[in-house]
């Protein structure tokens, strides 16, 4: 436990003493940002334009719902950033230690191989939430001119938490199976953008396999999320995929130490 | 204190250690000696519990390195070749990090980081960033990283390496001091470091061991067979036979011959002093005898020739 926790603080602090950490957030929080101000912008032109006609056929102003017009689409944006982004993040975590040599250190010291992974998970993930809490901002300053829905918000923003440590795990997997950096955020990417796209394929095959591939898919899990609806089943799929992950990351690191 | 038995290391096919066997008494200094990839490192990762052997079994502090790989680590200080060192940290909050992975006290952890920084003469950087350090001041971070934790065994694969000779000599003395209250296994390709620092040495070739004495055993044994060097005024012709005919010398080589001096060095069969028998043939015959000194081994030659292929030896 005291490794674990020596090992997380050595690793968020190494994201934030480089410049990684800093330009990371900065760019993800812009990305968000322009985004955020054009589905805004649009929403808002778009709510204008209904009053006008309704005035002008003297009907009732429509209600536009800015929950599902805008948040929505959002927070599905905000999950594929996070998919160009994390691999950045994560790439470095047991790549850069191979490269180096310190994973020589941390192999010789008393410390667990699961506290090592868990470790460097933990970091990766606490890096991911302080991002994600820096876009909730946009979503708190909705209050203060409209009246947008807290719920969906909230249910979206745990889905966005889930499916990043879905990525975040696989991230550090790849990591774990090469010294290079490149390498790794580039098998994670693949690998991740595979399983978003994966369902697309269901309408291709049998229907049996294009259920299963739906199921499968790492985006169509979100979509309830963004809509306000936490279903175990989802949460469940999420949480195995990052434990697949971590267990994968668990067996590459041990098995340097198994006799074969 | 460490016992190590018949261990071996393939990688794919190629053996990079075979049947190794040692044992490391406590408080011994052991020297651990070889050309470039005779499989040192490979020895030393497997005693740290960094990798498995293939084969044999290896003990440190009792524990098996493989079976109860936790409890060796807990009594290791290791220095790898190349320190592992996180250059984004500071030299202090690097030297805390390792205190804590290695089960150091919370309480006791400041204490224990700058003795090691005092002892190691790293204090003046403590609060430098270790990416700027010099070569030398990092792989003397890299070895208070190894003595944090007060170690009963330390590990050291080549930590003299990019160090200034004032620097060189000051990390020997500290390796001897620590011999002792730990026991140490050093690495090197250094010769007189091993003669200055080492009580024992094992000497490792292409993954075998070749040899394991104290450095003036080595020395002594394998000069075997004494060799006098000595330079005659005479006939050479007449000398060099004569030296030849005498029954405990093995071999006679010329040298050279300078202003009607010959040079000559002179074999003996092993163990026997021929010293005496040479100056008596010469003096009777009335030649002049103007040197005759013993041709010492150095640990080098020792080294070279354990190490180098015998045909290689004949062919030189």
């Amino acid at each position: 436990m005291k490794s674990y926790l020596a090992i997380t603080d050595r690793e968020l602090k190494s994201y934030f003493v480089s410049p990684i950490a800093y330009i990371v957030i900065a760019l993800f929080i812009l990305i968000t940002g322009i985004f955020f101000y054009l589905i805004i912008s649009n929403f808002v032109e778009l709510s204008f334009r209904y009053t006008m006609q309704a005035q002008y056929y003297r009907m009732a102003p429509p209600k536009l719902n800015v929950n599902s017009m805008a948040i929505r689409p959002l927070l599905h944006n905000i999950s594929l950033f996070a998919l160009f982004w994390l691999p950045l993040l994560t790439m470095r975590l047991i790549a850069e230690e191979k490269k180096t040599g310190t994973i020589e250190l941390i192999f010789t010291s008393p410390v667990r191989t699961v506290e090592t992974v868990m470790a460097k998970f933990t970091a990766s993930t606490t890096l991911f939430v302080v991002m994600l809490a820096l876009t909730f901002l946009y979503m708190v300053s909705l209050f203060f001119f409209g009246n947008p829905e807290l719920g969906p918000i909230l249910s979206g923003y745990l889905g966005l938490l889930l499916i990043g440590m879905s990525y975040i795990a696989f991230g550090l997997f790849f990591s774990s199976v090469t010294d290079n950096q490149i390498i790794a955020a580039v098998a994670t990417f693949a690998f991740i953008l595979f399983f978003w796209a994966i369902g697309w394929m269901s309408g291709f095959v049998s229907p049996g396999l294009g259920s299963f591939l739906d199921k499968l898919s790492l985006i169509n899990h979100f979509d309830d999320f963004a809509k306000g609806v936490i279903d175990l089943g989802n949460i469940v799929y999420y949480l195995s995929f990052t434990f697949f992950g971590i267990f994968l990351t668990y067996i590459s690191l041990e098995s340097k130490k198994w006799r074969l | 204190m460490i016992e190590v038995k018949n261990l071996t290391r393939y990688y794919g096919q190629k053996p990079a250690i075979q049947n190794v066997t040692f044992n490391v008494e406590k408080g011994e200094v052991l020297g651990f000696l070889g050309p470039n990839a005779a499989g040192k490192t490979t020895t030393m990762r497997i005693l740290t519990c960094y990798m498995p052997a293939t084969n044999g079994t290896a003990k440190v502090a009792g524990f098996d390195v493989f079976d109860q790989s936790m409890e060796v680590r807990r009594r290791i200080g290791y220095l790898p070749e190349n320190p592992p060192l996180y250059p984004e940290m500071t030299v202090e909050s690097y030297l805390k990090f390792v205190g804590k992975i290695k089960g150091v006290d919370s309480k006791d952890l400041k204490k224990r980081v700058e003795t090691v920084m005092d002892l190691v003469n790293i204090s003046n950087v403590h609060k430098t960033i270790i990416g700027k350090l010099s070569k030398g001041y990092r792989q003397r971070v890299g070895l208070a990283q190894a003595l944090v934790h007060d170690p009963e065994v330390l590990i050291l694969d080549e930590p003299t390496v990019g160090l200034d000779p004032k620097q060189i000599i000051d990390v020997r003395k500290l390796i001897k001091n620590l011999g002792g209250d730990h026991t140490i296994i050093l690495s090197t390709h250094i010769l007189p470091e091993v003669s200055q620092t080492c009580s024992r040495v094992v000497i490792i070739n292409e993954g075998r061991v070749v040899a394991e004495d104290t450095p003036e055993n080595l020395t002594r044994r394998l000069q075997g067979n004494e060799k006098i060097y000595v330079e005659v005024e005479g006939p050479d012709e007449v000398i060099e036979k004569e030296l030849r005919s005498l029954d405990i010398v093995s071999s006679v080589v010329r040298e050279k011959k300078t202003d009607g001096k010959v040079s000559f060095i002179v074999e003996s069969i092993p163990n026997r002093d021929i010293r005496k028998d040479i100056a008596k043939t010469i003096v009777q015959k009335g030649w002049g005898l103007f040197e005759m000194r013993p041709v010492g081994m150095s640990l080098e030659e020792v080294f070279l020739r354990l190490t180098t292929k015998e045909e290689e030896v004949a062919f030189s």
